[in-house]
Order: C-alpha cells, then sequence, then structure tokens
C-alpha cells in the first residue's frame, strides 16, 4: 500500500507495510501514482501475481512511459527507465511497494495475557473549576463528589505491582477531577510507591494532571522531584481558555494559573533541574468556538513553554461546542500552518515540540504496540475513589465498563477480552487506511462514544489523525533535506 | 535526486522486537517511544 500526498512544497511517498518514507520528484511521483492505479485496475480486474507489484505489466510500463513523456517533454526514454529501475530496486529491498510484513505472522493477532503496568488513579472526584466542557462532569463523573484514602491509593498500588507481572516499569497518573485536592493522599501514595519499588524492584513513573489552580512552591517543588511528566491544562490565549475554564465563582482562571505555570516550568526546566524529570506538557482543548487554533498554541509558546499539545474536543455532535464538517478545511489549514510555524522555530534555534508532531521514524513502538494501541482495559485500568476498576478514565462512570476492584483484581473477563481483542484487525475500516499502523485503530472511548462500540471508528477523529500524520512526516522529510543542502 | 529515501531503517526491524511492554501507555501511537532504541 502506497500513500503519496503533496505539502509545503515537498511530494512525499509513504510505504505503508515498510514504514519507509521517500521524498521524490514530479516525475517520480507520477510515475508512483501510475504504477499505483495500474495496480488497482489489475485487482478489480481479479488478476493475480505473486506480489502486488507484479500485477505492473511491461504493456503497463510501455504505457507510463507514454504518458510521462507526453506530460514532461523533455524527459528521454532513458530517464524514464531510470526511474523505473529506481522503483525495482527499492521495491526490492522491501522500502517501496512492499508486501504486508505482519499478515505471515498470526502469532501477533493473539491477545497476549494481559499485564497491568499502568493506572490513572481518581484521587478526587471533584474540581475547583467548573468547566462547562469538561467530559468528567466538572469532575465527579455524573457521580458523586469523593475524594480517595491513602488506604484505598495504597490497595491500588499494590494491586498493579501484583498483577505486573515481570513488567519494570510501571506508570500512575494522578487524575481527577483535580488531583491537587487530594494533595497528602498523593504525597503518601508517591511515598508508598518508593517503597514498593525498592521491594518489588519496580521503577514506577508517577504523573500529575492539573488545572494549576491549587499550584504553591510546595507542590510545584514535590511534583518536580517525583513526577516523571507533568501535563498542565491550558487552553491557549486568554479569551479562549476562560471561555470554558471558569472557576465556581464564574471567574476566568487564565490570570491566576499561568504565573503559577510559568514557576512551575522555569523550576523544572531551568538550572540545577534533575535531567529525567524535564518532561512536561501544556495541554489544551480547542473547539468548535476556537478552530484556529494555532494561534494558541503560539500563544503558549509566547508565555515560555515549548512542549505543547492542543486536543480537539470530543462531545456530543449536538453540542454547539462539538467540531463540524465544515470546520475541517480550517482545522487542516491550521495544522499545516502549524507544522510550518515549527519549522521557522527549528531553523532559528528555538524548537518547540507539539505531542502529535513527535514521530520516531527508525525506533518507533514494536509491531505489537501498533497492532495493540493504548492498553485501555487491558493493561491500562482507570481507578475511581471507591477502588473500581474502568478501563480508562474516559469510561468511568460508564457502569456497564466496571472491570471489577482493586481487592479482587479484574472481574469482567468478557470485557478485558474484548478490549485484548480491539487491535486494528478488528476494525474493518482500518483495513485500506494507510495510517492504522500510527494510530492503531483509535481511541476506544472516543469510538464508543462515537459510534455505540469499542470496535467502531469514529471517522471525524481518523481524519484529523491522518492530517496529523501526514504534517508530522512532512516535518522529517523538511528536516532531512535541509540536512542534505 | 528523482528519490531520497528519508529513513535508513524502516518498519520491518520493529517485528523483531518482542513487544517487551515497557513503554508508557499513550495516554491517543505513532509518537511512543520505544524503551529499547530511544
Amino acid at each position: 500500500m502506497i500513500h503519496q500526498y503533496q505539502l509545503n512544497g515537498f511530494n512525499i511517498v509513504l510505504d505503508v507495510n515498510s514504514g519507509s518514507v521517500h521524498c521524490v520528484d514530479d516525475v517520480a511521483y507520477d510515475i508512483i501514482r501510475l504504477f499505483c492505479a495500474a495496480m488497482d485496475r489489475h485487482r478489480e480486474e481479479g488478476s493475480s501475481a505473486a506480489g502486488e507489484y507484479d500485477l505492473v505489466t511491461a504493456a503497463d510500463r510501455e504505457e507510463i512511459t507514454a504518458r510521462i513523456l507526453d506530460r514532461y517533454p523533455d524527459l528521454t526514454e532513458e530517464d524514464v527507465r531510470e526511474v523505473f529501475g529506481d522503483l525495482d530496486e527499492l521495491q526490492r529491498q522491501a522500502r517501496l511497494f512492499s508486501e504486508d510484513l505482519f499478515a505471515p505472522h498470526p502469532e501477533l493477532l493473539e491477545p497476549r495475557k494481559p499485564y497491568v503496568k499502568a493506572l490513572c488513579l481518581h484521587v478526587a472526584h471533584t474540581c475547583n473549576l467548573n468547566c462547562s466542557y469538561c467530559f468528567a462532569s466538572q469532575g465527579n463523573f455524573h457521580g458523586e463528589r469523593a475524594v480517595m484514602t491513602e488506604e484505598t491509593a495504597r490497595a491500588a498500588l499494590d494491586f498493579l505491582v501484583r498483577e505486573s507481572g515481570s513488567h519494570h516499569n510501571l506508570d500512575v497518573d494522578f487524575f481527577g477531577g483535580e488531583p491537587l485536592m487530594n494533595w497528602d493522599v498523593v504525597k503518601e501514595t508517591v511515598r508508598y510507591g518508593r517503597e514498593l519499588e525498592k521491594e518489588y524492584g519496580k521503577n514506577i513513573r508517577f504523573t500529575l494532571t492539573t488545572n494549576g489552580v491549587g499550584l504553591n512552591d510546595e507542590i510545584i517543588d514535590f511534583a518536580n522531584r517525583e513526577m516523571h511528566n507533568v501535563v498542565l491544562s491550558l487552553d491557549g490565549r486568554k479569551e479562549v481558555h476562560d471561555r470554558f475554564r471558569r472557576t465556581i465563582n464564574d471567574q476566568g482562571s487564565y490570570d491566576m494559573i499561568v504565573p503559577k505555570f510559568q514557576r512551575l516550568v522555569e523550576k523544572r526546566t531551568g538550572s540545577g533541574a534533575r535531567e529525567d524529570r524535564t518532561e512536561y506538557y501544556m495541554r489544551g482543548t480547542y473547539t468548535h468556538c476556537n478552530p484556529d487554533f494555532t494561534a494558541d498554541i503560539r500563544h503558549m509558546a509566547d508565555l515560555g513553554f515549548d512542549q505543547l499539545s492542543m486536543e480537539p474536543v470530543v462531545t456530543d455532535p449536538s453540542d454547539p461546542l462539538a467540531l463540524t464538517e465544515e470546520d475541517l478545511p480550517l482545522l487542516y489549514e491550521q495544522y499545516e500552518e502549524l507544522a510550518d510555524w515549527m519549522i521557522r522555530r527549528r531553523e532559528e534555534g528555538r524548537p518547540v515540540t507539539f505531542y502529535h508532531y513527535m514521530l520516531d521514524l527508525e525506533g518507533g513502538p514494536c509491531i505489537y504496540k501498533r497492532i495493540a494501541g493504548c492498553g485501555a482495559g487491558t493493561e491500562y485500568y482507570a481507578v475511581t475513589p471507591w477502588g473500581d476498576l474502568y478501563p480508562c478514565h474516559q469510561f468511568v462512570g460508564e457502569e456497564e465498563f466496571k472491570m471489577g476492584d482493586i481487592w479482587k483484581g479484574v472481574s469482567a473477563d468478557a470485557l478485558q477480552k474484548e478490549f485484548g481483542r480491539n487491535n486494528i484487525y478488528a476494525h474493518a475500516e482500518c483495513a485500506d487506511c494507510w495510517a492504522k499502523l500510527y494510530c492503531s485503530g483509535g481511541c476506544a472511548a472516543n469510538a464508543y462514544h462515537g459510534t455505540g462500540s469499542i470496535s467502531g471508528v469514529y471517522e471525524y477523529g481518523c481524519k484529523l489523525f491522518r492530517k496529523r500524520m501526514e504534517c508530522a512526516i512532512m516535518m522529517k522529510v523538511a528536516e532531512a533535506m535541509k540536512d542534505a543542502e | 535526486k528523482r528519490i531520497t529515501t528519508i529513513n535508513t531503517k524502516n518498519m520491518k526491524e520493529s517485528i523483531l522486537k518482542d513487544g517487551c511492554g515497557e513503554c508508557q501507555t499513550s495516554c491517543c501511537i505513532a509518537n511512543q517511544k520505544c524503551e529499547k532504541t530511544k
């Protein structure tokens, strides 16, 4: 399978099965397009061959040569044959028109025995903000307000270590609601986790997701010492942020939290900071009200932040905040503008990272990860303040997805198996998608809320994901071509 | 050049890794770091 597109002045060809990325000139771009068209035609006619590439006949090559010479009068037949030779060589190396590498490995499709390696600890089902777009219904997840006790938090870590098998690296995110509203329990959980690390030879990576309202120097210093990552909620420009992220007294929160975030990041990344504690993310949400979200990302950079994430809101289509089909052209344009801006920042020596443009073409995730996705419901669980287990934070409050509790473990075996089988091969819609090995079938929660089934496909999210991947790959091409100059 | 290949390795190598599970869960895959290759 080939995906080819033109972006930012580059002709880009992705060989989907191998992950190889090629930057080509107009002639090669057109020849590859004509090769693909010939293959499609023969496939529709029912022709078969040892491999897809062999479907292209000598007669096809003659016809393609004639069409290329007609379009590019300055070329000779020898020039075209040279390109054919390059394509033949790349195909021989399995870097272009490569066959599905993974189909001969059925063991990849079998769900493996799930070991738990990550928990999202809902230490507080309450919040000191009243954000109107919150999927957690202002922190209480459509239920009672509550905070997790120390005993429950310790039992959650016991469950994690007990169910983790031989996994060395374990992840625990403090989440809510607003976790800073139960700060003493957060501190005690970290202290207990460090004990367990020594006792069982584990490495627990704690992370914290916060709205920033409760931050002070004591909390900042603790977070910068103990948290592997901190996720800081900021939507961007003041008027955008304050539109939805409001206090209980209906005041905007921007002026209150931005100086606190700046202080946290300055202490986290400045001189004397721990080298293994520099990771953080400014994490925003954009909605139908600010489809020009690149301005919000640039605003974050203007505030001095350089590790940025901005997510499209996922909500009921009838919600006025919901993104619409009419928004898509502008959103695509915004992602392209963001990529272009990031390239220029990098060339100026002021790089920023954007979560969805982080792409490692040479050392990315293994095929198991690419097929299985995020691990929700198998190796990743959310824990409520009462110790109940859910597949992830986005399922909390949906009673039919309760999977057990931290004392007795996972009891919903059928549901666990359903999540285990929910890989990219479970989505018929993904079979012909060029991006399937980059998104792993997407988010089960988004699929459930968008289609009513965890094995459904949230098509709007797919469209945005494919655009982001095109931009991320283009940035890699731009970087490589700049280095080659 | 008419064709410049950007990545010298490709996904084929990833099948050789054993799915050790030591990476972070994404929370969403392409931007995941592999503990064995980073």
